[in-house]
């Protein structure tokens, strides 16, 4: 069975069809980017996934089961965890601090008025492990709104991972950065998705990285579903050409 | 966070130095011991505010409605119950627990201006029912006719109503024990929690905190820790006043808190012991002491928005 499976999602606000009957699935394990341009409907079809915002219709299926009408905290407590296109964190407490709210959220701990000095040890372990993963060790105690864009960005995505999703979205994970910022989140992006069994979907405007990371590519235009495909039959394609590529060039 | 683990801890050790010792170098300074009691009580309830104000972010202006139902619970409670001080903190502070649960359900859904008006709102029925309802509350005049009674230990009773010092030693004990139970939640994993909604309410929701459970638990805190200093207030002045639950007695709350600084711990102490000070100082000059305070209250957030302890850390930093 398929991890994620929209069908037929639509989103208007007012008179504007945002997101206009949109299907798409995802296997477990699958790195998958979304494409399109400007407008194309690319965030709001990933606020409706992960429950910021509530489809007008259709319906989200996610490990076979019918999530369209959940909170943002239950889609969470079933394993899907999302970044932001401007990214979200907070600015005023340490990267330490940032990682260990999401693992003790993600333990369950998170109305406890103590912890153990066991489950201390066994939270402190997993930030250690995580910031290590991310290179952040060295920064582990700045805060974050001190830190340059891109180690935010890893952070919030730590944060993500940190709540052991089964489905990981990245709203533009390299939107704004320099070329070595960029290569060192696309590493980062591809570590994760070696690491273990998680499943990636990102939204993405470099098509550098788009081609480098993903095993599919679906392509989005004015609210609409336009193409889906590996990266070399989206890049053969001529209605993408056209319609985004062609735009482009 | 700046300052570092051992100036926190010695800034901890002068705080409580200096609050043990207050009777003993108060009158030297010009100062008396209810003068003392007044400060610890008041900074009870700006530290209970500002654990929704400073560490959650959420601005209440109706925290006098669970304040003055520790007052009235108290004074009602010996009046007309039983004379016991310690029953009568137990009402008190039940009653403004109660109070806040089923008010905190109303309203935790609110954000920003509409969360504050509506605290507003529900503290001004409060105010009018002590206002009005002569006959139980005493209206307009206050509930008096009653006074605290000696605390029974059974093997010992100790008496708080001739004795200010033993009065004052009692009121630093629940503030003592209320104070540390909230440092003690604030480094907890749900004391984090409040953090990070304060930080960024969108990240902590899709880290899958259900962000208005947690609100609702960090006012229901708050507004029963403020009830307590409520009932010690009733104390201090054998008197329950409609005043003690009117708003402006919330806007002095959220005036101490921001003053002191409501990013620091003690700063709503500070802020607490200032404002008391300047009242009891400055009304002995002149009627118009409100207006010091508002000056003194513009300059400070004008130009050191982290409140008095604000300033001392960035000097300590610098």
């Amino acid at each position: 069975m398929s991890l994620l499976q929209v069908e037929g999602v639509s989103r208007h606000f007012g008179s504007l069809i945002a997101v206009n009957g949109i299907s798409m699935t995802v296997e477990a394990g699958e790195l998958r980017a979304i494409i399109g341009p400007n407008g194309a409907g690319k965030t709001t079809f990933f606020n409706l996934i992960s429950g910021f915002l509530r489809p007008s219709s259709g319906r989200i299926i996610f490990d076979g089961e019918d999530i369209t009408g959940l909170l943002p905290a239950r889609r969470v407590w079933r394993g899907i965890a999302r970044t932001f296109q401007v990214t979200e964190v907070f600015p005023e407490l340490s990267v330490r601090e940032n990682l260990r709210i999401a693992v003790e959220v993600a333990s369950g701990f998170r109305l406890r008025p103590w912890l153990s000095r066991g489950a201390d040890a066994t939270v402190r372990a997993r930030v250690t492990e995580l910031l290590d993963m991310a290179g952040l060790t060295v920064k582990a105690d700045q805060l974050v709104g001190e830190l340059a864009h891109g180690d935010q960005r890893a952070t919030e995505i730590m944060m993500a991972l940190a709540l052991k999703p089964r489905l990981l979205l990245l709203d533009e994970p390299t939107a704004g950065m320099g070329d070595q910022e960029t290569y060192a989140i696309t590493q980062l992006i591809r570590r994760l998705h070696k690491n273990g069994e998680l499943t990636i979907v990102l939204i993405e405007h470099d098509m550098r990285v788009v081609f480098h990371l993903a095993d599919r590519i679906t392509v989005l235009d004015q609210g609409s579903f336009l193409a889906e495909g590996t990266p070399p039959e989206i890049a053969a394609n001529e209605a993408v050409q056209s319609a985004y590529l062609g735009k482009a060039a | 966070m700046t300052d570092g683990p051992y100036g926190k801890r010695a800034a901890d050790i002068v705080i409580w130095l200096l609050l043990l010792t207050m009777p003993y170098w108060l009158e030297a300074v010009g100062g008396y011991t209810q003068l003392g009691s007044r400060v610890v009580i008041m900074a009870l309830a700006a530290m209970s505010l500002n654990f929704l104000l400073g560490y959650t972010g959420v601005l209440s202006f109706g925290h006098a409605a669970y304040f003055g139902l520790g007052v009235y619970g108290m004074g009602m409670t010996i009046k007309y119950l039983v004379p016991s001080t310690l029953a009568g903190m137990a009402v008190g502070v039940l009653a403004g627990a109660a109070a806040a649960a089923i008010i905190g359900l109303l309203i935790v859904h609110l954000r920003g201006i509409y969360f504050a008006m509506v605290t507003i709102a529900f503290g001004q029925v409060f105010y009018f029912i002590a206002y009005r309802w002569n006959n139980v509350t005493g209206g307009d005049d206050g509930l008096s006719g009653w006074s605290r009674q000696p605390i029974d230990l059974g093997f010992a009773s100790i008496d708080i109503l001739h004795n200010q010092t033993a009065f004052y030693y009692f009121a630093l004990l629940c503030f003592a024990v209320a104070v540390t139970l909230m440092a003690a939640l604030l480094r907890s994993p749900f004391g984090r929690t409040l953090l990070a909604i304060r930080e960024n309410e969108r990240r902590a929701r899709f880290l899958g905190i259900p962000v208005d459970r947690h609100i609702w638990v960090s006012w229901l805190i708050s507004c029963t820790f403020v009830s307590l200093a409520g009932t010690l207030y009733a104390l201090l002045n054998n008197f329950a006043d409609p005043h003690d639950l009117r708003w402006d007695q919330s806007g002095d709350f959220v005036i101490m808190a921001v003053l002191g600084g409501m990013r620091s711990f003690w700063g709503p102490l500070v802020g607490a012991a200032i404002f008391v000070v300047l009242q009891d100082y400055v009304s002995s000059e002149t009627q118009n002491w409100m207006s010091f305070i508002g000056l003194f209250f513009v300059i400070v957030v004008l130009f050191f928005p982290r409140g008095v302890l604000g300033i001392v850390r960035r000097k300590a930093v610098s």
